[in-house]
Protein backbone atom coordinates (compact mmCIF):
# COMPACT_ATOMS: atom_id res chain seq x y z
CA UNK A 1 0.00 0.00 0.00
CA UNK A 2 2.89 2.39 0.73
CA UNK A 3 4.38 2.06 -2.73
CA UNK A 4 0.89 2.16 -4.14
CA UNK A 5 0.33 5.54 -2.51
CA UNK A 6 3.59 6.89 -3.85
CA UNK A 7 2.95 6.24 -7.54
CA UNK A 8 0.64 8.80 -9.09
CA UNK A 9 -2.70 7.58 -10.43
CA UNK A 10 -1.78 8.90 -13.86
CA UNK A 11 1.63 10.00 -15.03
CA UNK A 12 2.01 11.27 -18.60
CA UNK A 13 5.31 12.55 -19.90
CA UNK A 14 5.59 14.06 -23.36
CA UNK A 15 2.78 11.95 -24.80
CA UNK A 16 2.26 12.45 -28.51
CA UNK A 17 -0.44 11.02 -30.74
CA UNK A 18 -1.15 11.92 -34.34
CA UNK A 19 -4.03 10.37 -36.25
CA UNK A 20 -3.15 9.38 -39.80
CA UNK A 21 -4.14 12.13 -42.21
CA UNK A 22 -4.83 14.74 -39.52
CA UNK A 23 -3.27 18.17 -39.99
CA UNK A 24 -2.21 18.63 -36.37
CA UNK A 25 -1.36 16.00 -33.74
CA UNK A 26 -4.18 15.24 -31.29
CA UNK A 27 -1.70 15.19 -28.42
CA UNK A 28 1.42 17.28 -28.75
CA UNK A 29 3.58 16.51 -25.73
CA UNK A 30 1.01 16.07 -22.99
CA UNK A 31 2.50 16.23 -19.48
CA UNK A 32 0.14 15.38 -16.67
CA UNK A 33 0.34 14.05 -13.14
CA UNK A 34 -2.82 13.02 -11.30
CA UNK A 35 -2.32 12.40 -7.60
CA UNK A 36 -3.97 9.47 -5.85
CA UNK A 37 -7.27 10.17 -4.18
CA UNK A 38 -7.96 13.42 -6.00
CA UNK A 39 -10.61 14.47 -8.49
CA UNK A 40 -8.71 15.92 -11.41
CA UNK A 41 -10.41 17.85 -14.19
CA UNK A 42 -9.17 18.06 -17.76
CA UNK A 43 -10.78 21.20 -19.06
CA UNK A 44 -10.76 22.10 -22.73
CA UNK A 45 -12.75 22.72 -25.87
CA UNK A 46 -13.85 20.11 -28.36
CA UNK A 47 -10.82 18.87 -30.24
CA UNK A 48 -8.34 19.91 -27.55
CA UNK A 49 -7.22 16.30 -27.12
CA UNK A 50 -9.09 15.36 -23.95
CA UNK A 51 -10.79 12.26 -25.31
CA UNK A 52 -7.63 11.10 -27.06
CA UNK A 53 -5.80 11.37 -23.74
CA UNK A 54 -8.48 9.34 -21.95
CA UNK A 55 -8.47 6.69 -24.67
CA UNK A 56 -4.70 6.27 -24.35
CA UNK A 57 -4.90 6.09 -20.55
CA UNK A 58 -7.55 3.37 -20.75
CA UNK A 59 -5.53 1.33 -23.30
CA UNK A 60 -8.10 1.79 -26.06
CA UNK A 61 -5.59 3.67 -28.17
CA UNK A 62 -1.82 3.48 -28.54
CA UNK A 63 0.28 6.64 -28.36
CA UNK A 64 3.13 7.36 -30.76
CA UNK A 65 5.76 8.47 -28.26
CA UNK A 66 6.24 9.57 -24.68
CA UNK A 67 5.41 7.63 -21.56
CA UNK A 68 2.05 6.98 -19.96
CA UNK A 69 1.60 5.14 -16.68
CA UNK A 70 -1.75 4.49 -15.01
CA UNK A 71 -2.01 3.12 -11.46
CA UNK A 72 1.73 2.46 -11.63
CA UNK A 73 1.59 0.37 -14.83
CA UNK A 74 2.72 1.23 -18.34
CA UNK A 75 -0.34 1.34 -20.60
CA UNK A 76 1.63 0.05 -23.56
CA UNK A 77 3.41 -2.94 -22.04
CA UNK A 78 1.10 -3.78 -19.17
CA UNK A 79 -2.35 -3.02 -20.52
CA UNK A 80 -4.05 -5.93 -18.82
CA UNK A 81 -2.87 -4.76 -15.37
CA UNK A 82 -4.08 -1.25 -16.14
CA UNK A 83 -7.51 -2.53 -17.27
CA UNK A 84 -7.87 -4.50 -14.04
CA UNK A 85 -7.51 -1.27 -12.03
CA UNK A 86 -9.54 1.27 -13.93
CA UNK A 87 -13.10 2.14 -14.76
CA UNK A 88 -14.18 4.08 -17.82
CA UNK A 89 -17.25 6.12 -18.49
CA UNK A 90 -16.87 7.09 -22.13
CA UNK A 91 -18.30 10.09 -23.88
CA UNK A 92 -21.09 8.01 -25.37
CA UNK A 93 -22.88 5.40 -23.36
CA UNK A 94 -21.36 1.99 -24.05
CA UNK A 95 -23.92 -0.45 -22.79
CA UNK A 96 -25.73 -3.28 -24.53
CA UNK A 97 -29.03 -2.00 -25.92
CA UNK A 98 -30.52 -5.46 -26.24
CA UNK A 99 -29.94 -6.47 -22.63
CA UNK A 100 -31.81 -5.25 -19.57
CA UNK A 101 -30.10 -2.87 -17.16
CA UNK A 102 -29.49 -5.67 -14.71
CA UNK A 103 -28.21 -8.10 -17.36
CA UNK A 104 -25.75 -5.43 -18.48
CA UNK A 105 -24.35 -4.88 -15.01
CA UNK A 106 -24.11 -8.58 -14.16
CA UNK A 107 -22.27 -9.24 -17.42
CA UNK A 108 -19.79 -6.39 -16.97
CA UNK A 109 -19.32 -7.38 -13.33
CA UNK A 110 -18.40 -10.94 -14.26
CA UNK A 111 -16.04 -9.72 -16.98
CA UNK A 112 -14.56 -7.40 -14.34
CA UNK A 113 -13.64 -10.44 -12.24
CA UNK A 114 -16.57 -10.66 -9.84
CA UNK A 115 -18.14 -14.04 -9.13
CA UNK A 116 -21.60 -14.66 -10.55
CA UNK A 117 -23.27 -14.10 -7.17
CA UNK A 118 -21.01 -11.15 -6.40
CA UNK A 119 -21.83 -9.52 -9.74
CA UNK A 120 -25.57 -9.97 -9.14
CA UNK A 121 -25.33 -8.45 -5.66
CA UNK A 122 -23.24 -5.50 -6.88
CA UNK A 123 -25.62 -4.95 -9.80
CA UNK A 124 -28.62 -4.72 -7.47
CA UNK A 125 -26.78 -2.35 -5.13
CA UNK A 126 -25.84 0.00 -7.93
CA UNK A 127 -29.26 -0.12 -9.60
CA UNK A 128 -30.71 0.87 -6.24
CA UNK A 129 -28.20 3.66 -5.67
CA UNK A 130 -28.75 5.19 -9.12
CA UNK A 131 -32.52 4.99 -8.86
CA UNK A 132 -32.76 2.42 -11.63
CA UNK A 133 -34.18 -0.44 -9.56
CA UNK A 134 -37.62 -0.09 -11.16
CA UNK A 135 -36.15 -0.25 -14.66
CA UNK A 136 -33.70 -3.07 -13.85
CA UNK A 137 -35.65 -5.65 -15.84
CA UNK A 138 -36.30 -3.43 -18.84
CA UNK A 139 -34.31 -3.45 -22.03
CA UNK A 140 -32.19 -0.35 -22.56
CA UNK A 141 -34.26 0.56 -25.58
CA UNK A 142 -36.81 1.78 -23.01
CA UNK A 143 -34.26 3.91 -21.11
CA UNK A 144 -33.93 7.69 -21.40
CA UNK A 145 -30.56 9.30 -22.14
CA UNK A 146 -30.06 10.15 -18.47
CA UNK A 147 -30.89 6.62 -17.32
CA UNK A 148 -28.48 5.18 -19.85
CA UNK A 149 -25.76 7.52 -18.67
CA UNK A 150 -26.32 6.45 -15.08
CA UNK A 151 -26.20 2.79 -16.05
CA UNK A 152 -22.97 3.53 -17.88
CA UNK A 153 -21.55 5.06 -14.75
CA UNK A 154 -22.76 2.12 -12.66
CA UNK A 155 -21.04 -0.28 -15.08
CA UNK A 156 -17.74 1.50 -14.44
CA UNK A 157 -18.18 1.27 -10.66
CA UNK A 158 -18.92 -2.46 -10.38
CA UNK A 159 -15.44 -3.31 -9.18
CA UNK A 160 -14.47 -0.16 -7.21
CA UNK A 161 -11.69 0.97 -9.57
CA UNK A 162 -8.46 2.55 -8.36
CA UNK A 163 -8.78 5.17 -11.07
CA UNK A 164 -12.03 6.16 -12.72
CA UNK A 165 -11.97 7.96 -16.07
CA UNK A 166 -15.03 9.98 -16.90
CA UNK A 167 -15.19 11.57 -20.33
CA UNK A 168 -17.62 14.51 -20.47
CA UNK A 169 -20.02 12.89 -18.05
CA UNK A 170 -22.87 15.37 -18.26
CA UNK A 171 -22.87 16.51 -21.87
CA UNK A 172 -26.46 16.36 -23.06
CA UNK A 173 -27.98 15.63 -19.65
CA UNK A 174 -30.78 17.55 -18.00
CA UNK A 175 -29.92 19.40 -14.75
CA UNK A 176 -31.36 16.70 -12.46
CA UNK A 177 -29.43 13.91 -14.14
CA UNK A 178 -26.34 16.10 -14.09
CA UNK A 179 -26.60 16.49 -10.33
CA UNK A 180 -26.98 12.72 -9.93
CA UNK A 181 -23.79 12.16 -11.89
CA UNK A 182 -21.94 14.77 -9.85
CA UNK A 183 -23.12 13.16 -6.63
CA UNK A 184 -21.92 9.78 -7.83
CA UNK A 185 -18.47 11.14 -8.66
CA UNK A 186 -18.21 12.82 -5.25
CA UNK A 187 -19.38 9.70 -3.46
CA UNK A 188 -16.79 7.60 -5.21
CA UNK A 189 -14.04 10.08 -4.55
CA UNK A 190 -14.91 10.16 -0.85
CA UNK A 191 -14.22 6.42 -0.78
CA UNK A 192 -10.70 6.79 -2.12
CA UNK A 193 -11.05 6.34 -5.86
CA UNK A 194 -9.04 8.73 -7.99
CA UNK A 195 -11.22 10.39 -10.62
CA UNK A 196 -10.01 11.96 -13.84
CA UNK A 197 -12.81 13.74 -15.63
CA UNK A 198 -12.90 15.76 -18.80
CA UNK A 199 -15.32 18.57 -19.32
CA UNK A 200 -16.02 21.59 -21.45
CA UNK A 201 -17.76 23.33 -18.58
CA UNK A 202 -15.79 25.49 -16.21
CA UNK A 203 -18.62 25.25 -13.71
CA UNK A 204 -18.46 21.46 -13.70
CA UNK A 205 -14.70 21.37 -13.19
CA UNK A 206 -15.07 23.99 -10.47
CA UNK A 207 -17.70 21.98 -8.60
CA UNK A 208 -16.04 18.60 -8.79
CA UNK A 209 -12.31 18.89 -9.22
CA UNK A 210 -9.58 19.39 -6.63
CA UNK A 211 -7.18 20.18 -9.40
CA UNK A 212 -7.70 21.37 -12.96
CA UNK A 213 -5.52 21.07 -16.04
CA UNK A 214 -6.46 23.32 -18.91
CA UNK A 215 -5.86 21.55 -22.23
CA UNK A 216 -5.48 23.22 -25.62
CA UNK A 217 -4.01 21.89 -28.86
CA UNK A 218 -2.95 18.62 -27.31
CA UNK A 219 -1.04 19.92 -24.31
CA UNK A 220 -1.63 21.26 -20.82
CA UNK A 221 -1.50 25.07 -20.95
CA UNK A 222 -2.34 25.89 -17.32
CA UNK A 223 -2.78 23.99 -14.08
CA UNK A 224 -3.89 24.55 -10.54
CA UNK A 225 -6.67 24.30 -8.00
CA UNK A 226 -9.99 25.79 -9.09
CA UNK A 227 -9.45 28.67 -6.65
CA UNK A 228 -6.05 29.53 -8.08
CA UNK A 229 -7.26 29.26 -11.66
CA UNK A 230 -10.37 31.26 -10.97
CA UNK A 231 -8.30 33.96 -9.33
CA UNK A 232 -6.27 34.08 -12.50
CA UNK A 233 -9.29 33.94 -14.76
CA UNK A 234 -10.68 36.80 -12.79
CA UNK A 235 -14.03 37.89 -11.66
CA UNK A 236 -17.54 38.02 -12.98
CA UNK A 237 -17.95 39.41 -16.44
CA UNK A 238 -20.03 42.45 -17.21
CA UNK A 239 -21.23 42.34 -20.79
CA UNK A 240 -22.50 45.36 -22.64
CA UNK A 241 -23.94 45.44 -26.13
CA UNK A 242 -24.37 48.99 -27.47
CA UNK A 243 -27.30 49.52 -29.81
CA UNK A 244 -24.82 50.65 -32.45
CA UNK A 245 -21.98 48.16 -32.99
CA UNK A 246 -19.51 50.93 -33.79
CA UNK A 247 -19.87 52.33 -30.26
CA UNK A 248 -18.32 49.21 -28.72
CA UNK A 249 -14.79 50.58 -28.71
CA UNK A 250 -15.93 53.77 -26.97
CA UNK A 251 -17.77 51.69 -24.38
CA UNK A 252 -14.61 49.65 -23.77
CA UNK A 253 -12.77 52.87 -22.90
CA UNK A 254 -15.60 54.15 -20.70
CA UNK A 255 -15.75 51.01 -18.55
CA UNK A 256 -12.03 50.99 -17.82
CA UNK A 257 -12.20 52.85 -14.47
CA UNK A 258 -14.68 50.29 -13.09
CA UNK A 259 -12.98 47.16 -14.41
CA UNK A 260 -10.72 44.75 -12.53
CA UNK A 261 -9.02 43.67 -15.76
CA UNK A 262 -8.82 44.19 -19.47
CA UNK A 263 -11.94 44.66 -21.58
CA UNK A 264 -12.42 42.55 -24.71
CA UNK A 265 -14.59 43.46 -27.67
CA UNK A 266 -16.08 40.66 -29.73
CA UNK A 267 -18.77 41.23 -32.37
CA UNK A 268 -19.80 44.59 -30.99
CA UNK A 269 -20.10 43.16 -27.48
CA UNK A 270 -17.90 44.43 -24.68
CA UNK A 271 -16.84 41.98 -21.97
CA UNK A 272 -15.10 43.28 -18.88
CA UNK A 273 -14.17 41.67 -15.55
CA UNK A 274 -15.60 43.34 -12.44
CA UNK A 275 -15.24 42.66 -8.71
CA UNK A 276 -18.41 44.04 -7.18
CA UNK A 277 -21.18 43.04 -9.57
CA UNK A 278 -23.92 45.24 -8.13
CA UNK A 279 -21.96 48.47 -7.94
CA UNK A 280 -20.14 47.93 -11.19
CA UNK A 281 -23.42 47.41 -13.01
CA UNK A 282 -24.90 50.68 -11.76
CA UNK A 283 -21.68 52.67 -12.27
CA UNK A 284 -20.97 51.39 -15.76
CA UNK A 285 -24.51 51.75 -17.05
CA UNK A 286 -24.60 55.29 -15.65
CA UNK A 287 -21.31 56.24 -17.27
CA UNK A 288 -22.34 54.83 -20.63
CA UNK A 289 -25.69 56.63 -20.55
CA UNK A 290 -23.97 59.90 -19.60
CA UNK A 291 -21.81 59.51 -22.69
CA UNK A 292 -25.01 59.37 -24.77
CA UNK A 293 -24.64 55.75 -25.88
CA UNK A 294 -27.72 53.52 -26.03
CA UNK A 295 -27.39 49.96 -24.79
CA UNK A 296 -29.25 47.08 -26.43
CA UNK A 297 -28.31 44.57 -23.73
CA UNK A 298 -26.55 44.41 -20.37
CA UNK A 299 -25.68 41.20 -18.54
CA UNK A 300 -23.55 39.92 -15.70
CA UNK A 301 -22.24 36.40 -15.99
CA UNK A 302 -19.71 34.11 -14.33
CA UNK A 303 -16.49 33.36 -16.26
CA UNK A 304 -16.72 30.75 -19.01
CA UNK A 305 -14.18 28.44 -20.50
CA UNK A 306 -13.55 31.06 -23.17
CA UNK A 307 -12.66 33.61 -20.51
CA UNK A 308 -10.31 31.11 -18.91
CA UNK A 309 -8.52 30.59 -22.19
CA UNK A 310 -8.38 34.32 -22.85
CA UNK A 311 -6.77 34.98 -19.50
CA UNK A 312 -4.62 31.92 -18.90
CA UNK A 313 -3.14 31.37 -22.31
CA UNK A 314 -2.18 34.99 -22.75
CA UNK A 315 -3.97 35.38 -26.04
CA UNK A 316 -7.45 34.49 -27.07
CA UNK A 317 -6.18 32.90 -30.26
CA UNK A 318 -6.25 29.29 -29.12
CA UNK A 319 -9.58 29.63 -27.43
CA UNK A 320 -11.17 31.29 -30.40
CA UNK A 321 -9.84 28.89 -32.97
CA UNK A 322 -11.18 25.97 -31.00
CA UNK A 323 -14.48 27.52 -29.97
CA UNK B 1 -10.07 1.59 -0.07
CA UNK B 2 -11.78 -1.54 -1.21
CA UNK B 3 -9.34 -4.17 -2.31
CA UNK B 4 -9.49 -4.49 -6.04
CA UNK B 5 -9.31 -7.98 -7.42
CA UNK B 6 -6.54 -8.05 -9.97
CA UNK B 7 -6.22 -10.36 -12.94
CA UNK B 8 -4.01 -13.21 -11.87
CA UNK B 9 -1.45 -14.49 -14.33
CA UNK B 10 -1.22 -17.83 -16.16
CA UNK B 11 -2.52 -20.38 -13.61
CA UNK B 12 -6.00 -18.92 -13.36
CA UNK B 13 -5.73 -17.51 -16.85
CA UNK B 14 -7.36 -20.41 -18.69
CA UNK B 15 -10.13 -20.86 -16.14
CA UNK B 16 -10.83 -17.13 -16.24
CA UNK B 17 -10.69 -17.18 -20.03
CA UNK B 18 -13.29 -19.95 -20.19
CA UNK B 19 -15.49 -18.09 -17.71
CA UNK B 20 -15.28 -15.01 -19.94
CA UNK B 21 -16.23 -17.07 -22.99
CA UNK B 22 -19.23 -18.39 -21.08
CA UNK B 23 -20.23 -14.87 -20.04
CA UNK B 24 -19.99 -13.63 -23.61
CA UNK B 25 -22.01 -16.56 -24.94
CA UNK B 26 -24.64 -16.10 -22.24
CA UNK B 27 -24.98 -12.52 -23.39
CA UNK B 28 -25.97 -13.72 -26.86
CA UNK B 29 -28.53 -16.14 -25.41
CA UNK B 30 -29.99 -13.25 -23.44
CA UNK B 31 -30.28 -11.33 -26.70
CA UNK B 32 -32.33 -14.22 -28.10
CA UNK B 33 -34.65 -14.11 -25.12
CA UNK B 34 -34.97 -10.33 -25.12
CA UNK B 35 -35.60 -10.05 -28.85
CA UNK B 36 -37.10 -13.37 -29.91
CA UNK B 37 -38.50 -11.93 -33.14
CA UNK B 38 -35.08 -11.27 -34.60
CA UNK B 39 -33.67 -14.68 -33.80
CA UNK B 40 -36.75 -16.64 -34.89
CA UNK B 41 -36.85 -14.77 -38.19
CA UNK B 42 -33.21 -15.76 -38.68
CA UNK B 43 -34.13 -19.40 -38.18
CA UNK B 44 -37.15 -19.24 -40.49
CA UNK B 45 -35.52 -17.32 -43.32
CA UNK B 46 -33.87 -20.38 -44.92
CA UNK B 47 -37.26 -22.12 -44.70
CA UNK B 48 -38.72 -19.21 -46.64
CA UNK B 49 -36.08 -19.59 -49.33
CA UNK B 50 -36.67 -23.35 -49.38
CA UNK B 51 -40.43 -22.91 -49.78
CA UNK B 52 -39.87 -20.46 -52.60
CA UNK B 53 -37.57 -22.72 -54.56
CA UNK B 54 -39.41 -25.99 -53.95
CA UNK B 55 -42.91 -24.59 -54.32
CA UNK B 56 -42.31 -22.05 -57.06
CA UNK B 57 -39.46 -23.42 -59.10
CA UNK B 58 -39.27 -27.05 -57.98
CA UNK B 59 -41.56 -28.29 -60.73
CA UNK B 60 -39.58 -26.70 -63.52
CA UNK B 61 -36.17 -27.43 -62.02
CA UNK B 62 -36.92 -30.97 -60.90
CA UNK B 63 -36.71 -32.51 -64.36
CA UNK B 64 -33.09 -31.46 -64.89
CA UNK B 65 -31.90 -32.94 -61.60
CA UNK B 66 -32.92 -36.54 -62.29
CA UNK B 67 -34.96 -36.97 -59.13
CA UNK B 68 -37.23 -35.03 -56.80
CA UNK B 69 -36.16 -31.40 -56.55
CA UNK B 70 -36.51 -31.31 -52.77
CA UNK B 71 -34.00 -34.16 -52.48
CA UNK B 72 -31.68 -32.25 -54.78
CA UNK B 73 -31.99 -28.87 -53.10
CA UNK B 74 -32.01 -29.88 -49.41
CA UNK B 75 -28.24 -30.52 -49.17
CA UNK B 76 -27.86 -27.09 -50.74
CA UNK B 77 -30.23 -25.54 -48.19
CA UNK B 78 -28.25 -27.03 -45.30
CA UNK B 79 -25.14 -25.29 -46.62
CA UNK B 80 -27.08 -22.07 -47.29
CA UNK B 81 -28.24 -22.03 -43.67
CA UNK B 82 -24.56 -22.02 -42.65
CA UNK B 83 -23.79 -19.40 -45.28
CA UNK B 84 -26.46 -17.05 -43.89
CA UNK B 85 -24.56 -17.19 -40.60
CA UNK B 86 -22.04 -14.85 -42.24
CA UNK B 87 -24.72 -12.18 -42.20
CA UNK B 88 -25.80 -12.67 -38.59
CA UNK B 89 -22.21 -12.68 -37.32
CA UNK B 90 -21.27 -9.62 -39.34
CA UNK B 91 -24.35 -7.66 -38.29
CA UNK B 92 -23.90 -8.43 -34.59
CA UNK B 93 -20.18 -7.59 -34.58
CA UNK B 94 -20.73 -4.37 -36.48
CA UNK B 95 -23.57 -3.33 -34.17
CA UNK B 96 -21.41 -3.88 -31.08
CA UNK B 97 -18.65 -1.77 -32.55
CA UNK B 98 -20.94 1.09 -33.56
CA UNK B 99 -22.73 1.13 -30.20
CA UNK B 100 -19.51 1.36 -28.20
CA UNK B 101 -20.00 -2.01 -26.50
CA UNK B 102 -16.80 -3.28 -28.11
CA UNK B 103 -14.95 -0.34 -26.55
CA UNK B 104 -16.30 -1.26 -23.13
CA UNK B 105 -15.11 -4.85 -23.54
CA UNK B 106 -11.72 -3.56 -24.57
CA UNK B 107 -11.45 -1.42 -21.43
CA UNK B 108 -12.04 -4.49 -19.23
CA UNK B 109 -9.41 -7.07 -18.23
CA UNK B 110 -10.86 -9.51 -20.78
CA UNK B 111 -8.80 -10.93 -23.62
CA UNK B 112 -9.90 -10.28 -27.18
CA UNK B 113 -9.73 -14.03 -27.77
CA UNK B 114 -12.38 -14.58 -25.10
CA UNK B 115 -14.70 -11.98 -26.63
CA UNK B 116 -14.34 -13.46 -30.12
CA UNK B 117 -14.60 -17.07 -28.94
CA UNK B 118 -17.75 -16.26 -26.97
CA UNK B 119 -19.28 -14.89 -30.16
CA UNK B 120 -18.14 -18.06 -31.98
CA UNK B 121 -19.82 -20.38 -29.52
CA UNK B 122 -23.11 -18.48 -29.50
CA UNK B 123 -23.24 -18.12 -33.28
CA UNK B 124 -22.49 -21.81 -33.79
CA UNK B 125 -25.33 -22.71 -31.47
CA UNK B 126 -27.58 -20.31 -33.35
CA UNK B 127 -26.74 -21.97 -36.65
CA UNK B 128 -27.26 -25.47 -35.24
CA UNK B 129 -30.79 -24.51 -34.22
CA UNK B 130 -31.31 -23.01 -37.67
CA UNK B 131 -30.08 -26.24 -39.19
CA UNK B 132 -32.55 -28.30 -37.16
CA UNK B 133 -35.38 -26.00 -38.24
CA UNK B 134 -34.54 -26.31 -41.94
CA UNK B 135 -34.18 -30.11 -41.65
CA UNK B 136 -37.65 -30.38 -40.12
CA UNK B 137 -39.03 -28.09 -42.83
CA UNK B 138 -37.37 -30.24 -45.48
CA UNK B 139 -38.99 -33.38 -44.07
CA UNK B 140 -42.36 -31.63 -44.17
CA UNK B 141 -41.74 -30.76 -47.83
CA UNK B 142 -41.22 -34.47 -48.54
CA UNK B 143 -37.44 -34.73 -48.27
CA UNK B 144 -36.39 -38.33 -47.60
CA UNK B 145 -32.61 -38.53 -47.21
CA UNK B 146 -31.14 -42.01 -47.22
CA UNK B 147 -28.10 -41.99 -45.01
CA UNK B 148 -26.86 -43.69 -41.88
CA UNK B 149 -25.57 -42.13 -38.72
CA UNK B 150 -21.89 -41.97 -39.82
CA UNK B 151 -22.84 -40.14 -43.00
CA UNK B 152 -24.96 -37.70 -41.01
CA UNK B 153 -22.10 -37.09 -38.58
CA UNK B 154 -19.84 -36.31 -41.52
CA UNK B 155 -22.48 -33.95 -42.94
CA UNK B 156 -22.77 -32.02 -39.68
CA UNK B 157 -18.98 -31.90 -39.42
CA UNK B 158 -18.62 -30.37 -42.88
CA UNK B 159 -21.43 -27.90 -42.20
CA UNK B 160 -19.81 -26.76 -38.94
CA UNK B 161 -16.55 -26.32 -40.82
CA UNK B 162 -18.29 -24.07 -43.36
CA UNK B 163 -20.01 -22.13 -40.57
CA UNK B 164 -16.65 -21.52 -38.85
CA UNK B 165 -15.24 -20.07 -42.05
CA UNK B 166 -18.30 -17.79 -42.34
CA UNK B 167 -17.84 -16.79 -38.69
CA UNK B 168 -14.35 -15.47 -39.20
CA UNK B 169 -15.26 -13.71 -42.44
CA UNK B 170 -18.25 -12.18 -40.64
CA UNK B 171 -16.10 -11.00 -37.73
CA UNK B 172 -13.50 -9.49 -40.00
CA UNK B 173 -16.03 -7.65 -42.15
CA UNK B 174 -18.13 -6.67 -39.11
CA UNK B 175 -15.13 -5.10 -37.36
CA UNK B 176 -14.20 -3.27 -40.54
CA UNK B 177 -17.62 -2.10 -41.62
CA UNK B 178 -19.21 0.32 -39.17
CA UNK B 179 -22.10 2.03 -40.92
CA UNK B 180 -25.48 0.34 -41.27
CA UNK B 181 -25.46 1.26 -44.99
CA UNK B 182 -22.24 -0.66 -45.59
CA UNK B 183 -23.62 -3.66 -43.72
CA UNK B 184 -26.69 -3.58 -45.95
CA UNK B 185 -24.47 -3.46 -49.03
CA UNK B 186 -22.65 -6.60 -47.92
CA UNK B 187 -25.99 -8.26 -47.15
CA UNK B 188 -27.07 -7.68 -50.75
CA UNK B 189 -23.72 -8.78 -52.15
CA UNK B 190 -24.05 -12.29 -50.71
CA UNK B 191 -26.99 -13.11 -53.00
CA UNK B 192 -25.07 -13.38 -56.28
CA UNK B 193 -22.59 -15.59 -54.41
CA UNK B 194 -25.48 -17.77 -53.36
CA UNK B 195 -27.03 -17.98 -56.83
CA UNK B 196 -23.71 -18.60 -58.55
CA UNK B 197 -23.24 -21.99 -56.93
CA UNK B 198 -24.47 -25.54 -57.14
CA UNK B 199 -27.07 -24.93 -54.42
CA UNK B 200 -30.23 -24.51 -56.48
CA UNK B 201 -29.29 -25.93 -59.89
CA UNK B 202 -26.77 -28.41 -61.26
CA UNK B 203 -23.69 -26.49 -62.40
CA UNK B 204 -23.61 -28.74 -65.49
CA UNK B 205 -26.73 -26.97 -66.79
CA UNK B 206 -24.99 -23.57 -66.74
CA UNK B 207 -23.01 -22.08 -69.63
CA UNK B 208 -19.52 -23.55 -69.45
CA UNK B 209 -17.71 -20.44 -68.10
CA UNK B 210 -20.43 -19.75 -65.54
CA UNK B 211 -20.34 -23.38 -64.50
CA UNK B 212 -16.62 -23.10 -63.80
CA UNK B 213 -17.20 -20.01 -61.64
CA UNK B 214 -19.93 -21.83 -59.72
CA UNK B 215 -17.71 -24.89 -59.28
CA UNK B 216 -14.97 -22.92 -57.56
CA UNK B 217 -17.53 -21.29 -55.23
CA UNK B 218 -16.68 -22.67 -51.76
CA UNK B 219 -20.37 -23.18 -51.16
CA UNK B 220 -20.57 -25.60 -54.09
CA UNK B 221 -17.84 -27.74 -52.54
CA UNK B 222 -19.80 -28.27 -49.34
CA UNK B 223 -23.08 -28.79 -51.21
CA UNK B 224 -21.52 -31.44 -53.47
CA UNK B 225 -20.02 -33.29 -50.52
CA UNK B 226 -23.29 -33.24 -48.59
CA UNK B 227 -25.19 -34.50 -51.67
CA UNK B 228 -22.67 -37.28 -51.98
CA UNK B 229 -22.98 -38.28 -48.31
CA UNK B 230 -26.78 -38.17 -48.34
CA UNK B 231 -27.09 -40.01 -51.65
CA UNK B 232 -28.97 -37.09 -53.17
CA UNK B 233 -29.67 -36.77 -56.91
CA UNK B 234 -27.02 -34.77 -58.75
CA UNK B 235 -24.20 -36.08 -56.57
CA UNK B 236 -20.90 -36.54 -58.35
CA UNK B 237 -22.21 -35.07 -61.61
CA UNK B 238 -19.81 -32.16 -61.51
CA UNK B 239 -16.06 -31.85 -61.32
CA UNK B 240 -16.28 -30.64 -57.75
CA UNK B 241 -18.70 -33.45 -56.98
CA UNK B 242 -16.28 -36.08 -58.17
CA UNK B 243 -13.59 -34.61 -55.93
CA UNK B 244 -15.89 -34.65 -52.87
CA UNK B 245 -15.43 -34.30 -50.01
CA UNK B 246 -12.08 -32.54 -50.42
CA UNK B 247 -13.27 -29.11 -51.63
CA UNK B 248 -15.69 -29.08 -48.66
CA UNK B 249 -12.73 -29.48 -46.32
CA UNK B 250 -10.08 -27.44 -48.11
CA UNK B 251 -12.15 -24.32 -48.81
CA UNK B 252 -13.39 -23.67 -45.24
CA UNK B 253 -9.97 -24.46 -43.78
CA UNK B 254 -8.35 -22.10 -46.26
CA UNK B 255 -10.88 -19.32 -45.59
CA UNK B 256 -10.46 -19.75 -41.84
CA UNK B 257 -6.69 -19.68 -42.20
CA UNK B 258 -6.98 -16.35 -44.00
CA UNK B 259 -9.78 -14.63 -42.09
CA UNK B 260 -9.09 -15.73 -38.51
CA UNK B 261 -5.73 -13.91 -38.43
CA UNK B 262 -7.29 -10.98 -40.28
CA UNK B 263 -10.10 -10.69 -37.71
CA UNK B 264 -7.66 -11.01 -34.80
CA UNK B 265 -5.36 -8.46 -36.40
CA UNK B 266 -8.22 -6.02 -36.93
CA UNK B 267 -9.20 -6.43 -33.27
CA UNK B 268 -5.67 -5.54 -32.21
CA UNK B 269 -5.46 -2.65 -34.68
CA UNK B 270 -8.50 -1.02 -33.07
CA UNK B 271 -5.85 0.55 -30.83
CA UNK B 272 -4.16 2.50 -33.60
Amino acid sequence: MSEHARTPAVEAVGVRKAYPGAAAPALDGLDLTVDRGTVHGLLGHNGAGKTTAIRIMTTLLEHDSGSMRVAGHDVRTDGRAVRARIGLVGQYSAVDEDLTGRQNLVMFGKLGRLSGAGAARRADELLERFGLADAAGKRLAAYSGGMRRKLDLAAALLVAPEVLFVDEPTTGLDPAARRDVWDAVRHLSSRGTTVLLTTQYLEEADRLADHISLVANGRVVAEGTPAVLKARVGDDRLELAPAVHADADRVAVLVRPFASGEAHVVDGRVSVPVTDRGRALADVVGAVRDAGIDLADVAIRTPTLDDAFLELTGSGAEGKVLA
Amino acid sequence: MTTTSTASPTGDGLRQGLADVATMSLRELQHWRNRPGVIVFGWLFPVLVLAMFVGLLGGALGQSTGGSYVDFVMPGMLAVTMFFGLDSTMTAVSLDASRGVTERFRSLPVSGAAVLTGRCAADLLNSMVGLAVVVVAGLLFGWRPEAGLPAWAAVVGLLVLLRLAMLWIGMFVGLRVRSQEAVSAVQVAVWPLLMLSGVFVDTATMPRWLGVVAEVNPLTGTVAAVRDLLGAPGAGSSWVGSAAPWPAVIWPVLLTAVFLPLAAGTWRRLRR
